[in-house]
């Protein structure tokens, strides 16, 4: 609940935010408008209702056998009129508000959504996924729910409060000048309660979001918990957590349960105030019945939404504070555009050249450096290496996940900066170690990169990629929808079915990055023959840990550290008897 | 629902009493003040005594200040209990699953388990403090508003009661009409949040695949109807606001009507009326903060029988009288032992399985995925109780030791095991009384010392979440000090190493032999290289033993064991 803390944080820059919400705004000028005059429109007419009711009532006033009927009527008649059609402008309000709000907040993500793919891969790498969710969901929300209610509200709050406190200034002068007492008091109040929760409601969300992550992380490590026989010392810590929620929680609710009856205490004493000097007043021949009957229900009117008005701007604080997260995440550059008259790649060869390239995810750490490599058409070049020594840059600069910092990638002799992005990744296939299925059929996530494949095509890949008897044994085979929880599929499941993807895509160019980490070896065997076929003719960068796969690899790419320690073919390196002849014969010890 | 009143309110009867006594006097005090209007407008005027005016009004103010008073110490006292049986539900469900068997775990689903410790407890604090304020508030503003109305005067009385059935059914099928709506709505954003968190973690591969577009059109239809949901379910309670005040405000105009006929046959006062044009406010707003007690209740109820649902689970099954295996040479025994995850599986996910080890010696497990490797490691740690046959480690039937007993003799590393946010010495000390140098000592032997000690990182540092700051074959050196740390008696590496490169792989391996030699150890591994040098090396496939014996013997004789020698060299 990390959005919990942030939403309290002020925004930084108001003036600018609100203009881009503004933005969005004016797209539908016309309904604004009309919500504008609606607002005034139905809070006038409900402002007219208690003077209505004053003059009935003093037509009421003289008492026995003496009401006068007739005006008594034509009042009633007016309020209902009024009433009336003050609550079906008040719907009409509600339901435009409601269109407005939803067409803002469907632009704003789907603005954000289509942001958010053209952002280039290095931000997934930094950003976490919660967060990212959080602004496109949450953060949303709150700006929505802020347009709709807020600003009707604000509006409402501003035409109630004028409006009651002219009509008691018609009525009474004299009476308003209870409310030089009361509404400093209400304001006072108000400030000193909310000064002192806000703080007990971050402390609140940050608690509550605590107690969340701890909970999270002990449940998913439950069974390791247990082996260990740390349950007594999590029940500990959990109770250590617990209470902190608990007792924020109702520290913030301490104060928070003032509220209430403070709000009805000022009432309350407008009204004890009131009555007595309307007395006073009356006693004076100053003041009619009617119209102290009039100036109460102002009163109410008028106590009402001043302290509601602090709620508002607090609300309204934590929208525009989501709403700068929201543009901020709108603000992220995207990937550099394709250059101007960017090369289609077609009919891709595969020969693929790097010069000199260096490249660092920060600027000062630098991941390759002065990298030559050349990988003519068909070749199968393998990089191998401990881990964290970098070998998976290698493939985010030739997929242009990122951009070499000097140096250059040709592919059949183009600089991979001049051609399209989607031309390029086109030409490469590629089997990540962490398989990524979506939640769709079977069918659907091998057919993904190829539209139209058939039935026939994906039993085939699939077949060639040893899963297909997994697949015909799922409940509904290849209708069988995969997600997250339900079905029971392992990760060398999943690798398979992300190999059986990559064999329809006809691409000129191969990359397996441990490809098969998680099959067993005796599967892998019995893929050889499909992955061998899958890697026919075409350039293939494979990275893996086993070196018995890559022994008939064209060129090996030793990496240590960020370097390239060495280069050649299995023979040559274990003639070497360098790094890779000391990896090779500790699979044997 | 009815167990969280009678288990977990029960202690706390008294305190609740007293607080609704206190929050009875705060309540009828916000009745007195209307009363006391009317009764200054239509007693004390027209006898114009100026001084009753002053008394009067300052009983009003002394009625306002004890309104604000009593109210305030019983939301308070109302608030306390809440937090006090919210933290003893909460720990006892927190303490229910640390102790769920893992069957029941898997059962009920991690995410499950996390809602209804965080979401579902939270809705229960919530229910517990509003219903005591507003429960008791609302009641007795209605209630108590109708008595006093009625001696004021009981025929405009039936006016304003007549006009509350009409505004409750509103409210009453409005919400009804939306609760659908918004529970359809809820599974729409859960879709849509689906969606985005898939597309984050498969941004790779949409981009390689240019399928930007593809995604986006989901993503669209998604918008689209999340979009479309909101909207129908805010219309529809975008009535009842308009409609509970036109109500409010008609109910206001019938009592102006009857009050002007009673007050011309003198049967009322036009004071009275205007205490009435008082009352029906309060009685209505609080109608209204009954419907809404109506929503956060339905919501709790719904929580409570999803925490009761698990605390109710039964124990599980507790340590039996076994006889005592006498003297048994073996340290651990397998004897027949079947098992399946679901009784309904056809072929059990382990068949048969019997061996034994001496104490020191090693068992390599080699198979294919879903073999049923992981789930014998499981057995002998208690995770879940076999079908049949026997698992015994001295001697002893391991269901008659309690499971402390039992797992305090492992050290383990699971696959896709938990690092925690934690320094990196808390993640392998475990909350066990470890020394810091056997720490240390765990961390050098499990080949983790390098890069611990690598310019910038100590053993206080801290790993983030998940481990996201460490690579896979960091984390995995960790998990591995872990286990080794406590010098346990039986060690179990389910596919440990698969992260590490052969040259590190090996060096642990040296290790292992090296000191711990009287370790008992389970290696799961898929390579050969992992267990060549194994005691004993069993081969299972589709949950069955199909050979056992040393790398030699098995390249001999079992063709499986061959063939994935081969697949490796």
């Amino acid at each position: 609940m990390a959005e919990g803390q942030k939403k309290y944080e002020k925004p930084k820059n108001r003036k600018k935010t609100i203009l881009r919400l503004g933005g969005y705004m004016i797209q539908y000028r016309y309904l604004v408008l009309l919500a504008l005059i609606l607002t005034v429109g139905s809070n006038l007419l409900a402002l007219v209702g208690p003077m209505l009711s004053g003059y009935a009532i003093d037509a009421i006033e003289p008492g026995v056998g003496k009401v006068d009927f007739s005006r008594v009527f034509y009042y009633v008649g007016l309020m209902v009129v009024f009433y009336v059609i003050s609550s079906i402008l008040s719907y009409i309000l509600s339901v435009l508000m409601i269109h407005i709000s939803r067409k803002v907040v469907y632009q704003m993500r789907e603005d954000v959504f289509t942001h958010l793919l053209a952002l280039p891969v290095g931000y997934f790498d930094t950003h976490q996924t919660g967060d990212i969710i959080s602004r496109i969901s949450y953060d949303i929300d709150t700006v929505n729910a802020s347009l709709t209610n807020d600003l009707v509200q604000i509006l409402t709050t501003l035409i109630t409060v004028a409006g009651a406190f002219a009509m008691m200034v018609v009525i009474s002068p004299k009476l308003v000048l209870i409310f030089a007492f009361t509404v400093p008091l209400s304001v006072l109040l108000t400030k000193f309660i909310t000064g002192k929760t806000r703080p007990l409601f971050r402390m609140r969300s940050r608690r509550l979001g605590e107690l969340n992550g701890f909970v999270e992380e002990m449940i998913s490590g439950q069974k390791t918990l247990k082996a260990y026989h740390q349950e007594e010392n999590t029940i500990h810590k959990f109770d250590g957590k617990n209470e902190e929620a608990v007792e924020a929680y109702y520290r913030a609710e301490y104060y928070g349960s003032v509220v209430g009856p403070a709000v009805n205490f000022v009432n309350n004493l407008s009204l004890a105030l009131v009555s007595m000097f309307g007395a006073l007043l009356f006693l004076a021949g100053q003041m009619r019945i009617g119209s102290i009957s009039s100036f109460i229900l102002y009163s109410r009117k008028f106590s009402g939404p001043i302290n509601e008005a602090a709620n508002i701007m607090s609300e309204l604080q934590s929208a525009l504070a989501a709403a700068e997260r929201v543009f901020h995440m709108l603000d992220e550059p995207t990937e550099a555009a394709d250059r101007t008259a960017a090369l289609e790649l077609e009919a891709v060869e595969g020969d693929v050249v790097l010069e000199n390239v260096c490249f660092g995810y920060k600027k000062d750490q630098q991941i390759i450096r002065n990298l030559n490599l050349h990988a003519a058409s068909g070749k199968l070049v393998a990089v191998v290496g401990p881990t964290g020594a970098g070998k998976t840059t290698l493939i985010n600069l030739l997929m242009r996940f990122y951009d070499v910092d000097t140096g250059r990638i040709c592919v059949d002799g183009h600089d991979i900066c001049d051609v399209t992005r989607a031309g390029l990744r086109r030409a490469y296939a590629m089997v990540l170690q962490d398989t990524w299925l979506f939640e769709g059929t079977v069918f659907d996530n091998i057919a993904y990169g190829r539209q139209g494949a058939t039935l026939e095509e994906v039993t085939a890949a699939a077949k060639a990629a040893r899963i297909h008897s997994y697949i015909r044994r799922l409940p509904q085979g290849y209708d069988t929808v995969l997600t997250d929880e339900g079905t029971n599929i392992s990760k060398g499941q999943k690798q398979l079915l992300t190999i059986a993807r990559a064999m329809l895509l006809d691409a000129p160019m191969l990359i397996l990055d441990e490809a098969t980490s998680n099959v067993d070896t005796r599967t892998e065997q019995q893929i050889q023959q499909a992955m061998r076929k899958l890697m026919e003719h075409k350039t293939c960068f494979v990275i893996a840990h086993r070196l018995s796969t890559i022994q008939n690899a064209d060129v090996i790419l030793v990496v240590n550290h960020g370097e390239i320690v060495e280069q050649g073919t299995h023979g040559e390196l274990m003639e070497r008897e360098g790094f890779y002849y000391q990896m090779y014969r500790a699979q044997f010890e | 629902m009815k167990t969280v009143l009678s288990k977990y309110l029960r202690p706390y009867y008294g305190r609740m009493l007293l607080g609704f006594s206190i929050k009875f006097i705060g309540t009828i005090m916000d009745l007195c003040l209307p009363w006391i209007l009317a009764y200054m407008i239509d007693t004390v005027i027209p006898q114009g005594r100026r001084n009753a005016v002053f008394v009067w009004g300052f009983v009003m103010l002394v009625c306002s200040v004890l309104a604000l008073s009593f109210n305030v110490i019983a939301n308070r006292m109302a608030s306390r209990v809440a937090r006090d049986t919210t933290e003893t539900i909460r720990h006892d469900l927190f303490v229910k699953v640390m102790w769920l068997s893992n069957a029941r775990t898997d059962d009920l689903t991690k995410p499950s388990l996390i809602s209804r410790l965080t979401t579902d407890t939270y809705n229960i604090q919530q229910m517990l403090g509003r219903v005591q304020r507003l429960g008791v508030r609302a009641p007795i503003l209605v209630i108590g508003g109708i008595l006093v109305t009625l001696t004021l005067d009981p025929v405009l009385t039936l006016v304003l009661v007549s006009v509350m059935p009409v505004t409750a059914f509103v409210t009453y099928y409005f919400s009804r009409k939306s609760i659908p709506m918004y529970n359809a709505l809820q599974r729409a954003v859960d879709q849509f949040v689906r969606l985005l968190r898939e597309d984050i973690a498969g941004i790779r591969v949409i981009k390689a695949l240019s399928k930007t577009d593809c995604e986006a059109q989901k993503y669209d239809t998604l918008n689209q109807k999340v979009v479309t949901l909101e909207r129908k379910a805010d219309i529809t309670m975008a009535v009842v606001n308009p409609a509970t005040n036109l109500f409010l405000n008609l109910g206001l105009v019938f009592v102006v009507i009857v009050g002007a006929y009673r007050v011309n046959q003198g049967t009322s006062e036009v004071g009275k009326i205007l205490a009435f044009l008082t009352y029906f406010t309060i009685i209505l707003n609080a109608m209204i903060n009954i419907s809404k007690m109506f929503v956060i209740i339905s919501r709790a109820v719904a929580s409570a029988d999803r925490i009761m649902e698990v605390i109710d689970v039964p124990d599980r099954t507790q340590s039996m009288q076994c006889e005592k295996r006498a003297e048994d040479e073996a340290y651990i025994r397998f004897e027949h032992v079947t098992f399946s995850y679901r009784q309904t599986e056809a072929e059990p996910n382990l068949a048969d399985i019997s061996f034994a080890l001496k104490k020191g010696e090693t068992l390599g497990i080699i198979g294919a995925t879903g073999s049923g490797k992981s789930t014998l490691a499981a057995l002998l740690m208690r995770f879940y109780e076999i079908d049949q046959g026997k698992i015994y480690i001295e001697g002893e039937d391991i269901r008659t030791m309690p499971a402390g007993r039992l797992r305090e003799r492992f050290g383990v590393v699971f696959q896709n095991d938990t690092i925690f946010a934690d320094s990196i010495a808390e993640n392998v000390r475990m909350g066990r009384t470890l020394s810091d140098e056997d720490i240390r000592n765990a961390i050098a032997h499990a080949q983790a010392k390098e890069f611990v000690e690598e310019a910038g990182r100590g053993y206080d540092d801290q790993i983030n979440i998940r481990g996201a700051n460490l690579s896979g074959g960091q984390k995995q050196r960790i998990l591995i000090a872990r286990a080794l740390a406590a010098k346990p008696d039986i060690l179990i590496l389910d596919d440990s190493s698969s992260a590490l490169d052969y040259k590190t792989d090996a060096a642990l391996r040296h290790e292992l032999s090296a000191h711990f030699a009287d370790t008992t150890k389970l290696i799961i591994a898929q390579r050969v290289s992992s267990i060549l040098h194994a005691d004993h090396i069993m081969v299972l496939e589709d949950g069955k033993m199909i050979g056992y014996g040393t790398h030699e013997e098995l390249l001999e004789h079992c063709e499986v064991y061959r063939e994935i020698r081969d697949s490796q060299m």
